[in-house]
This record gives C-alpha cells, sequence and structure tokens, in this order.
C-alpha cells in the first residue's frame, strides 16, 4: 500500500499511510484506538474505498471493491467481533454467501470436506457439522480464521485476536499462525500488547493519529518496548499516568464475605476515602459481577456491605444510588449511556429526582448542572442537545462519569475506566480520578491493562476465579505480581 | 439560491431534530392542495372539521401507542381495549340504569386495568409486548363479547352523544378532546421524568436500569395510559354511533401504529416526537376523506393507505441511510 490516504467528511482518518507486507511474515499494525489501524484494515479488505493512494497484491495494481472481492485476491480478515451465525453449524458458516450447488441444492459433502481442510491447516480440532453455538470464544476465532482463508488465501488479517483469549489460547493461536506462515501466508496482526508482538513480529507499523510513523524490523524477544510505546503515543509514559498521592481519608465502604453462587466467593475489604482501589484479575475471574453486586445491578446472595460504617441493603441499582454508589461500566455502549439520547438527559438520568418537583423537570436546573458538568469534565460537544452517539469513546465516558458526579455518588466504581478511548482521553479520565479521589471521593478501578493499575492504584486487590487472590500494597506493586495472583497462585 | 436557504437550514437544529416531522407537514399540505384541485368538496369548512372528526378516534389511540412505541413496544390490544370498555359501558348505562359520567368512569377503568395488567406482565414476566398484547387482543374481545353476549346497544343518553357528536363554538367535541389528549402527551413526553424515562428505556434499558430507573414501574404506567385512552376513544365512539357493541374497533391498533411511523417515531424506540404523530394521523384521515370524495372504492383505499403507510417510512429510511 502506497500513499494511502482515507478521508471522511471532516476528518481524515488516515493520512499518508505507507504498509507492506511479505509472504510468510507477521507484520504487526500497532497504534493506540483511534490511529487508524481499523481504518486501514478495511481498506485492505475492501470495505472502504481509499481517498488517494495504490494498493499492489502480489505486484499488480488492485482496486478492491468489496470483501468478497478482497478474498477472491487473497484477503482474509478476522474482525474482533466475530460474525458468525450461532445456530448454524461450522460448514454452514465457512460457506456462507457462497455456498457450492450441485443439482439446484447446496453440495453438503463438498462444504464438509473443505471446511475439514481448512480446519485442518489451522490445526485445530473442530467437527465440522458441530453448531457454532455450543463452541467456545477459541475455537469460534479458529472457525473464522478458518473462514478466512480459502485455497488461495495469501494475506490474513487478524484484528486484536489476543482480546478474547487465555494465556494458553493465545499460545495455540501462535501456533497457527507458525504454520500460515511457514506455508507463505503473510499475516498482518494488529494488537496493543507487546509482550505479544515480542513472540511473534517480524516487524512493526506504528500509525498514530492517522499519520505513517514508523516500521521497525524487529527481533523476536528482543524488542525495544520502551521506544515502541514512544513510537506509538508519542510521548513516555511517565507523563501518560499523572497519578497524584493523596492521603485516605475514614473509611467509606466495607464489604464482608460477600458471595454470590457460582460467580463469587468469601469477598472482604474495605475502600477509604480518597482511595484509588484498583482491581485486578482475568476477564472471567468475577471483577465486573463484584462491581455490579456491591452497585446492585446483580445483587449478591450472602455477606454484608457497610456505607460509612452502616450496614446497609443493596438489592437494586437504585438502592446503590441511594447509597451513593455509582458505576460507569466496561461496555459504555449496552450499559454505560443511552447512545440516541441527549447529552444533558444523560448526564441528569440518574438524578432525575434532584432536579424535579414532583413528577416535572425542571430544565433550567437540567441546563445549569449539564453545563456546569460539561466545563468541570471538558466535554467536547458543540451543545447540550447533541446524541451520545455522535461523540467520541472518551467523551462518552466523560459523560458516564458525569452522570455519577451530577447525582453525589461517593463511591465510584469504574469497570475498564479507559477501554476503547485515545490516549489524549485516557490521560483525561486519570486526571478526573485524581482529582475526584483529592475531593473525598474513593474510588474503585477494575482494569485488565497491568501499566494502568499499577500506575493509579493506592492498592491492589487481585480476583480469581471469583475469590480475592491476593491483595498488593503499593511498595509490592508488579506486574508480575499481579499475573501470578490472577492466575490463583501466589505473590 | 435555493440550495445555499437549505444548507443553512440543514444546520439549524431545530430542522435537524424535527425534520421528518417537517416533511410530514410539507406532506399533509401537499396531498391537501391536490385533493382541493381534484374535488370541489374538499376545501370546505364543514368538509375540513369532519376530516378532523373523523381522525380525532385514531389520533387518541396512536398518542398513546407513541409511548408504547417509544418505550421500545408495541401494542396489538389497543382495538379490543376500546370495544371492551365501550360495550361494558353501553350495557351498564343502558341495560343497568347507571349514570353516565359513572359509566365513563367505568369505561376509563376498565382501559386502565387492561393496559396495567399487560403492563405488568410484559414487566414482570418479561415476555416481549407484541406476545403479550396479541395475547390480549383476543382475551379482552372475548371478555366484552362475553359480557354483552354478542348483542348491541342503542340509545345512549345525552353526555355520551354530546362527547361523540355535540361541538364546543362549532368545533366538534371530539376534535376538543383529541386536541386536549396531544396537549397532555406533550406535556408528560417533554416535561416530566415519566416521559424522559420513556425514551430512555426505549434507547437502552440496560443503561436506563443501571441509572436507577425503576423499568417496571415506568411500562406499567406506559401501558396503563394506553389503556387509559382506548378508555377515552370507547366513550368517544359510543356517543358518535350512539350505541355500543362488543365488536367494534377491529384494526384499530394498526391505524394507531401506522400514524406513529409515518410521524416519524422509530419503530425500535427512543425516538419519536408526539406531534408527528398527529400529523401521521391527520394524513391518514386526509387521504381516507379524500378517496371517500372522489369515490374510490374500498377495496382501493385500502391498497392506497398500504401504499402511503410503507412509502413514508421508505422514504425517512432511505434518507437516512444516504446521510
Amino acid at each position: 500500500m502506497e500513499n494511502v490516504t482515507k478521508k471522511f467528511p471532516g476528518v481524515t482518518a488516515l493520512d499518508n499511510i505507507q504498509f507492506n507486507l511479505k509472504a510468510g511474515e507477521v507484520h504487526v499494525l500497532l497504534g493506540e484506538n483511534g490511529a487508524g489501524k481499523s481504518t486501514l484494515i478495511k481498506i485492505m479488505t475492501g470495505a472502504y474505498t481509499p481517498t488517494e493512494g495504490v494498493i499492489r497484491v502480489q505486484g499488480e495494481e488492485v482496486k478492491i471493491d468489496d470483501p468478497i472481492h478482497a478474498q477472491e485476491l487473497g484477503v482474509g480478515a478476522v474482525y474482533q467481533e466475530f460474525n458468525l451465525v450461532p445456530f448454524l453449524d461450522v460448514a454452514q458458516n465457512v460457506f456462507l454467501g457462497k455456498e457450492p450447488r450441485k443439482n439446484g441444492v447446496i453440495d453438503r459433502q463438498y462444504t464438509l470436506d473443505k471446511t475439514k481442510e481448512a480446519l485442518d491447516m489451522v490445526g485445530a480440532d473442530i467437527k465440522a457439522d458441530a453448531l457454532v453455538d455450543t463452541l467456545g470464544v477459541a475455537s469460534q476465532q479458529m472457525v473464522e480464521i478458518a473462514k478466512a482463508l480459502n485455497s488461495r488465501s495469501k494475506i490474513l488479517i487478524l484484528d486484536e485476536p489476543s482480546a478474547v483469549l487465555t494465556e494458553k489460547e493465545i499460545e495455540k493461536l501462535f501456533k497457527v499462525i507458525e504454520r500460515l506462515t511457514a506455508e507463505g501466508v503473510g499475516v498482518v496482526y494488529i494488537s496493543h500488547r507487546l509482550e505479544e508482538i515480542n513472540v511473534i513480529a517480524d516487524r512493526v507499523t506504528v500509525l498514530r493519529d492517522g499519520q505513517y510513523i514508523q516500521t521497525v524490523e524487529v527481533e523476536k524477544g528482543k524488542i525495544d518496548k520502551d521506544e515502541l510505546v514512544r513510537l506509538m503515543v508519542g510521548r513516555t509514559l511517565d507523563d501518560f499516568f499523572p497519578k497524584h498521592d493523596i492521603e485516605p481519608g475514614e473509611e467509606i465502604l466495607r464489604v464482608e464475605n460477600l458471595g454470590k453462587k457460582g460467580v463469587l466467593e468469601n469477598i472482604s475489604f474495605s475502600l477509604k476515602k480518597g482511595e484509588i482501589l484498583g482491581i485486578g484479575g482475568l476477564v472471567g475471574a468475577g471483577r465486573t459481577e463484584l462491581a455490579k453486586a456491591i452497585f446492585g445491578a446483580e445483587p449478591a446472595d450472602s455477606g454484608k456491605i457497610f456505607v460509612h460504617g452502616k450496614e446497609v441493603s443493596i438489592q437494586s441499582p437504585s438502592a446503590g444510588i441511594a447509597n451513593h454508589i455509582g458505576v460507569a461500566p466496561e461496555d459504555r455502549k449496552k450499559e454505560g449511556l443511552v447512545q440516541i439520547l441527549e447529552i444533558d438527559k444523560n448526564i441528569n438520568l440518574a438524578s432525575m429526582q434532584k432536579i424535579s418537583r414532583g413528577p416535572v423537570v425542571n430544565f433550567n436546573k437540567m441546563d445549569k448542572v449539564s453545563n456546569s458538568m460539561v466545563d468541570k469534565l471538558k466535554i467536547k460537544t458543540p451543545h447540550l442537545k447533541q446524541l451520545i452517539m455522535n461523540l467520541s469513546g472518551g467523551n462518552q465516558q466523560k459523560v458516564v462519569l458525569a452522570k455519577w458526579l451530577a447525582s453525589d455518588t461517593e463511591i465510584l466504581i469504574l469497570d475498564e475506566p479507559t477501554r476503547g478511548i485515545d490516549v489524549g482521553a485516557k490521560v483525561e479520565v486519570y486526571n478526573l480520578m485524581n482529582e475526584l479521589a483529592a475531593a473525598g471521593k474513593a474510588i474503585i478501578m477494575v482494569s485488565s491493562e497491568l501499566p494502568e493499575l499499577i500506575a493509579m492504584s493506592d492498592r491492589i486487590l487481585v480476583m480469581h476465579s471469583g475469590t480475592i487472590s491476593g491483595e498488593l500494597s503499593k511498595d509490592e506493586f508488579s506486574q508480575e505480581r499481579v499475573l501470578k495472583l490472577a492466575a490463583g497462585g501466589e505473590a | 439560491m435555493e440550495i445555499a436557504q437549505i444548507n443553512k437550514l440543514k444546520n439549524n437544529r431545530f430542522f435537524e431534530t424535527y425534520k421528518t416531522q417537517i416533511s410530514t407537514f410539507i406532506a399533509l399540505i401537499a396531498i391537501g392542495l391536490i385533493l382541493s384541485l381534484m374535488t370541489d368538496k374538499f376545501l370546505t369548512g364543514k368538509n375540513l372539521l369532519s376530516v378532523m372528526r373523523q381522525s380525532s378516534i385514531n389520533s387518541i389511540l396512536a398518542a398513546g401507542m407513541t409511548f408504547v412505541i417509544i418505550s421500545g413496544g408495541i401494542d396489538l390490544s389497543v382495538g379490543a381495549i376500546v370495544a371492551l370498555s365501550t360495550a361494558i359501558m353501553g350495557d351498564l348505562v343502558v341495560n343497568s340504569g347507571l349514570n353516565p359520567f359513572m359509566g365513563m368512569a367505568v369505561a376509563l377503568l376498565l382501559g386502565v386495568i387492561a393496559g396495567s395488567t399487560q403492563g405488568l406482565i410484559i414487566a414482570k414476566v418479561k415476555i416481549p409486548p407484541f406476545i403479550v398484547t396479541l395475547g390480549g387482543m383476543t382475551v379482552w374481545r372475548g371478555v366484552a363479547l362475553e359480557y354483552v353476549n354478542g348483542s348491541n346497544v342503542y340509545g345512549l343518553p345525552k353526555p355520551l352523544i354530546w362527547l361523540g357528536g355535540g361541538d364546543v363554538l362549532g368545533i366538534p367535541a371530539p376534535v376538543l378532546m383529541a386536541l386536549l389528549v396531544y396537549l397532555g402527551a406533550w406535556f408528560l413526553l417533554k416535561k416530566t421524568k415519566f416521559g424522559t424515562y420513556t425514551y430512555a428505556i426505549g434507547g437502552n434499558e440496560v443503561a436506563a436500569r443501571l441509572s436507577g430507573i425503576n423499568i417496571d414501574k415506568i411500562l406499567v404506567l406506559i401501558y396503563s395510559l394506553n389503556g387509559l385512552l382506548c378508555g377515552v376513544s370507547g366513550i368517544l365512539i359510543a356517543g358518535r354511533i350512539n350505541a355500543t357493541s362488543a365488536v367494534v374497533g377491529v384494526g384499530y391498533e394498526l391505524d394507531a401504529i401506522a400514524a406513529v411511523a409515518i410521524g416519524g417515531t422509530s419503530m425500535s424506540g427512543g425516538k419519536g416526537i408526539i406531534w408527528g404523530t398527529l400529523l401521521g394521523a391527520l394524513v391518514m384521515g386526509v387521504i381516507r376523506n379524500g378517496l371517500n370524495l372522489m369515490r374510490v372504492s374500498p377495496y382501493y383505499q385500502q391498497i392506497i393507505i398500504g401504499v402511503v403507510i410503507v412509502g413514508a417510512v421508505s422514504i425517512d429510511a432511505l434518507r437516512r441511510s444516504r446521510k
């Protein structure tokens, strides 16, 4: 790809990008959210057409019209979000939309054979007639890869494939990648996990804010992490986590032996005003469930919760809110905000009582609250009536925080607070966390990003299969310790 | 000159928010103009009043349906609840000599009971509104038919007849009633917590719940309000035809849904404007009236109305996807 530029009305998503892929190599595309990685792969797969620039496949200039054309050219892609139909079997999914016909009906045997071939190629032990719904995430990903490959596949694009996998599954995935590259397939691998890049990358191309930064040849096991981070974020990590030390105040929340059948077991901890308590652990360890249990969204069925030293019963979100607890959920789109509602209504959604007289809402008060929140949190918007769906991820997260500040939240639970938001906005979220802690709020931060967890927390609880497997004080913080505890071992 | 003007308008937030409704309004005026050219009877005071009178019941039902659809639901039982409230009221008032005002109260109460029952099942048992109200559609009509044993009642007392056919300073009573309903609906949707929560639930029920909103309560209120307006319509119908029957109102829910859709409310919930629904109901009323004036056969009328419904929503959808 030479000098590729993609402009959308009002924004240049990609500016003069250079990218080339050799047969049999793993070429990592590195960059923060919003750097333009997704746009670039959408151009490779024909979902977007570039505004300027040239694409060559095996030396020949091509114009990729659509994903089907891309596949004919030998370009296959596996996206972060799977595109499988759950109640069809593997072979039906692999041949979806391109079913071979024999005598007017689908040639079932052919699809089964070819699917088996493709599954063998990736080395997956999956039956071609298994229902996709019965497969685990890792197996579904293998099906996606099998689907993306066909006999002519020369290029495979993997968009953050490890995000949904466990350590072991990632190892397996790497074996599959090795097998494919040995057969001459070029792999475009998108990730921002430096550890992985260290294991599989041959070359790394860094994008930042839609700009081409640099392509680096790397030696496996010997990558210069600091250099890559510097290229990726354009600054060093120290400015990246602006942690302020705040003297914690009195205890505000105490949880004793909290349990929920099959999800949480015997959870006890306390939280002080001004404190940022990090919660680490793997996906599925019960972190989000703990957050939801404290807030009342999915109440616990045993144990006690004390707020300001008094035992409280929290059986619903409204009870959580009444106890001044708020949650910024992991999935902002699905759980945090009403996308097709205006900013001002979203900000005030949890505190309508405060700005209403009986059933009638006082819209002057709503404007006042909203304006002060927009100023305070630096939410970038032309006006308060903007719909949430038109805001960037970072600004959406700020609206979620604004909602809880507007409802006088004292205990703020942030579940993956910086997921899916760009670097600049991340720093702003960290700064806000500092400000809130300084103002005496207590923060629980669930995070899978170890650098963030370590830099921003005053104390870290690590969870493993529904229990707290260890607590680390500031002088004990290290990525290795968190990972060990997360895996259920001793720190 | 026009392009510059249009661009200016496009930047206007009012235009952005109300564009579907503005086009519905323009369509209404255009249809009106065409009809005035094609027939000499359309553009007369008398005819316009009669269009409004004929549209009033669908307008009222569509107002309630707007709340239901904005909340992400649907109500197929509207016609049956109208029949339930009107038939039992008629029987009590005429056959049992109940005071007509008490009779009206009974009609409203029946509407609320039917609506809130459905709302409770939708909220608590978590069954899709489509299924609950599909069941309600046959249950309520069955109750009505059983209660009056399939018979009709004629000759209603004066207050009821006035509500259906009377007027104030020349404006028909049902039209005034519809206006009152729309002012009330506008106030509820735009000015109260209940209205804001209705949009929030339709836009994202999970986020609404996690914001501490009592979803169950709001859903019950929405379906109760819709039932109440069915009761209002039942009273107006009784007065207009000076009779009550358990077989009235068949298909009324579909007209109401059509008016809501033509008025630009999103069928997937979270978005909609009450005045759009009123315009939608008027568009349907004007087209029906025009077709009657031109003596188009009722069979053709059905075809044309159907095409208008799909056409109106298609134009809106196409314009949106082009953007």
